[in-house]
């Protein structure tokens, strides 16, 4: 770690301090997730900038204030890249306490498993660290899958290690009318597939060699080149993978993520159902890690998908 | 198994797995029941459970004592083989009427002391739930029973062109409740990721007895991932009831090339540059000289006797991407000085290349009879500043030290060989493990990659993390688990003695990496 960014994060800390309501302002890209900052809540910043990345390790060291397009223009230059996704002014810190998964997701998997350590600012503001810099590490408890998604409310992140990829030589995307599920078994780990009823898109990332000999397998189903994803709706809906066509709402535009689970809707999802045993965890762990309750005061994780207009 | 036993033409897997078929099959006599009968917690037991599934006989609490590690002087109390969720609610709520403690245990090959028991707790076992629930195609997950052993599960997902993807090298005989306490890795984990990243939700019974739903089959369950907190607490959150595990598709094309180098410097650069190069194979293993001989002499699979170091390298995925991946992995080899690059041509000849590296560790006791298995991560770009530490640490204390490893993700696995009737080796040994786990911190390495904490290594927490960082995991334990009832004196460093890691008297055979 490197002499400045050390000093960044011990001047994180500082102004986080022990008292008083905080949270940690990034792009605000996703801020009404789970609820707004409470009224008096002091907006700190995270520290930026891209600490290192060691392409070898495929890992990269960066403040949890660094936008998903600084990070990504860093990562770019060797061939890498997260599977964070966002647009460009988010943060990483951002994305990593909302566990806002991207869309290719089906092949590159949850955000929540891209992060290897954690240095955060506890409600009485110690700097700790969690987990460890190396691809691979069991050593203790797995406090990082825990953050991840927390919206700031057990600690605020500082500067974290992730997880690099390679970035995939080609990218093509294609569309056609046909059924998702018939498509997705004639491919091999496509990166996603789209549905929003009537069209399928479909997302084919790696080898040149291997874009094509898919692009040919989904030609041959009834699909042609398209210019990208379809745009989204706003509101995100969580449902088994397997049960996407009859949790589809009735009204308004519905793009669903075949294999993942993920609906992309014109109407909010409705209220889920918390089990008490797992509120009575969420309570006590809030309660051991922030006893005070200055840590993001007014955001909930149990309260994660739905979104608060500010 | 006693160490010293002559090395025989069965592989080390198949030896352990009859020993735990064994300790599950044992006959309940008359006489150990009329023994059970007198103790209140045993009777309270098999009432709820069954008279049959409830041991507290003298030698199946020696049994239990132990796992797969080296430690000794655990103290089992009695063991249960519960069959559903309910019966496990009911081991926890008996054993916390009778003041106990509760130690999870699935078939007990972890490497740590994860499962060895402290002060006659209620030991459960998952071994009697063994099934596999439900294979979900449109939900790509399958919910299995914690004792499903990793390998059953792989071969049921088979017909349906899928498999669960962590796959450590004792995957014949782990289960895969004891790979989500552990968090388990396996050689291709490189590319697919460890468990955490293959288990979405988790039916857990907490300490206080209740059964609760963590995660679940959609992208973003609600709330905090306690599902991804369970993962790799070995056992000291709960106990795992049913697993959905995700199911990876079977790559339509594989390749295996075993690289062989005239020195590890060469052979860890060639790791280096391939992943340096954007590939990331699905497997990257490392074995050295010494131990490249042994495994020969064991399995002659053709592996170079002569070689500094191996490398066996795996790639999959669709069969252009494949072919242009394994080009490239032999150029970078070739570019760094390998002598020669075998390609298997068929699965037979894979299948045999793979058997020399899983089978490693039984091959070792042609050397010595005993061995210590260290597990430790660094940075991949550090391997041969490490592995040079490793071999002057194991000159230093007049020890043999042979490595076989997984070098993709830098999760080395140095072997002390000695044997242990030699006066006085024990304490070298020792001496040069935690020698070989502070190299490894002081390279900016972690202390487990794999194989976790338990009781052998939460001496050396203290090393890698801060007491404020250690007073945070504990504090996400305790939110578990505010008693202490579960798995009490594992991963994080106190005070009280439980299992003496000191004293190797013998090495359980059959222990894997």
């Amino acid at each position: 770690v490197t002499v400045p960014a050390e000093r960044s994060l011990v001047a994180f800390a500082e102004e986080i301090g022990a008292d008083g309501p905080v949270a940690v302002a990034g792009g605000r890209t996703k801020w009404g997730w789970g609820g707004l900052p409470a009224d008096g809540t002091r907006l700190v910043r995270a520290p930026v900038g891209v600490v290192a990345h060691q392409p070898a390790e495929m890992t990269v060291r960066v403040g949890a204030g660094t936008t998903l397009a600084e990070l990504d223009d860093a990562l770019a230059r060797n061939g890498q890249t997260t599977v964070l996704d966002g647009p460009p002014h988010a943060t990483v810190g951002g994305v990593l306490a909302t566990a806002a998964d991207g869309i290719r997701r089906l092949r590159v998997g949850p955000v929540r498993d891209a992060l290897l350590e954690a240095r955060y600012v506890s409600a009485e503001g110690r700097l700790i660290t969690a987990g460890g810099p190396t691809v691979k590490n069991v050593t203790g408890y797995d406090l990082c899958r825990l953050l991840v998604g927390s919206l700031g409310t057990l600690g605020l992140l500082g500067e974290v290690v992730l997880r690099t990829r390679p970035r995939p030589a080609a990218a093509r995307w294609l569309s056609g009318e046909v059924d998702p599920d018939e498509l997705r078994r004639l491919l091999y780990r496509p990166s996603c597939v789209l549905w929003d009823g009537t069209t399928t898109w479909v997302l084919l990332e790696g080898h040149d060699v291997d874009v094509d000999a898919q692009a040919a397998v989904a030609r041959g189903a009834g699909l042609a080149d398209a210019s990208g994803p379809p745009e989204l709706p706003p509101h995100r809906w969580s449902v088994a993978p397997g049960a996407v066509r009859e949790a589809r709402p009735r009204e308004g535009r519905c793009v669903a993520e075949i294999g993942v689970g993920a609906l992309h809707c014109d109407v909010a999802a409705p209220p889920r159902e918390v089990d008490e045993r797992v509120r009575t965890l969420h309570e006590r762990l809030k309660a051991a890690f922030d006893p005070t309750g200055r840590c993001n005061p007014g955001r909930d994780p149990l309260r994660r998908g739905v979104v608060t207009v500010a | 198994m006693q160490s010293g036993e002559p090395s025989d033409e069965t592989y080390p897997v198949q030896r352990a797995f009859s020993r735990y078929v064994r300790i599950r099959r044992m006959p309940f006599t008359p006489r150990r029941r009329a023994r059970v009968a007198h103790d209140p917690l045993t009777s309270a037991l098999r009432t709820a459970l069954a008279p049959d599934r409830v041991h507290d006989g003298a030698l199946d609490r020696r049994l239990y004592a132990r796992d797969a590690s080296v430690i000794t002087g655990g103290r089992c109390g009695v063991v249960c083989f519960p069959q559903t969720a309910a019966e496990v609610q009911a081991c926890v709520r008996i054993a916390r009427e009778h003041g106990r403690a509760v130690v999870p245990r699935g078939a007990g090959t972890g490497l740590a002391g994860g499962a060895v028991p402290c002060d006659e707790p209620v030991v459960v076992s998952t071994t009697r739930m063994t099934r596999i629930l439900s294979v979900d195609e449109r939900d790509g997950v399958a919910w299995v029973e914690p004792g499903v052993l990793n390998l059953d599960l792989t071969r049921a997902l088979q017909p349906y062109g899928f498999h669960f993807a962590p796959d450590p090298s004792s995957q014949q005989s782990c289960t895969v409740g004891g790979n989500v306490a552990n968090n388990s890795g396996g050689p291709h984990c490189l590319a697919y990721g460890v468990t955490s990243a293959h288990v979405v939700a988790l039916d857990v019974v907490l300490g206080d007895g209740t059964l609760t739903r963590l995660g679940g089959v959609d992208p973003d369950p609600v709330g905090l991932d306690l599902r991804g907190a369970m993962v790799g607490s070995e056992g000291t959150m709960g106990i795992v009831t049913a697993i959905a595990v995700r199911l990876t598709p079977n790559p339509p094309a594989v390749r295996t090339l075993l690289l062989d180098f005239a020195s590890t410097a060469d052979a860890a650069a060639t790791v280096s540059g391939i992943i340096a190069a954007g590939i990331v194979p699905a497997a990257l293993e490392m074995m050295d000289a010494a131990i490249t001989r042994v495994v020969e002499a064991f399995v002659h699979a053709g592996y170079p006797t002569d070689a500094a170091a191996v490398l066996l390298v795996e790639v999959d995925g669709l069969p252009g991407g494949v072919a242009l991946d394994a080009e490239r992995i032999e150029a970078i080899g070739r570019a760094n000085g390998a002598r020669d690059v075998r390609v298997a041509a068929d699965d037979a000849e894979r299948a045999l290349l793979w058997k020399g590296r899983k089978t490693a560790f039984g091959a070792i006791a042609q050397v010595k009879p005993n061995y210590y298995l260290h597990d430790t991560v660094i940075p991949r770009t550090k391997l041969v500043e490490v592995l040079d530490q490793v071999y002057a640490i194991a000159a230093r204390h007049d020890l043999l030290v042979m490595n076989v490893f997984h070098a993709g993700d830098g999760n080395l696995h140095p072997l002390l060989v000695y044997d242990a009737r030699e006066p006085g080796v024990l304490e070298r040994v020792h001496a040069a493990g935690a020698e070989i786990v502070a190299a490894s911190l002081a390279a900016g390495g972690v202390l487990s990659g794999e194989h976790g904490i338990g009781l052998e290594k939460r001496r050396f927490m203290a090393q890698q993390f801060s007491a404020d960082d250690l007073d945070h995991q504990n504090r996400l334990r305790r939110a578990f688990d505010p008693d202490g009832r579960m798995n009490p004196g594992k991963v994080l460093p106190t005070g009280a003695s439980c299992g003496d890691v000191q004293h190797l008297d013998r090495v359980p055979a059959g222990a894997w990496v």
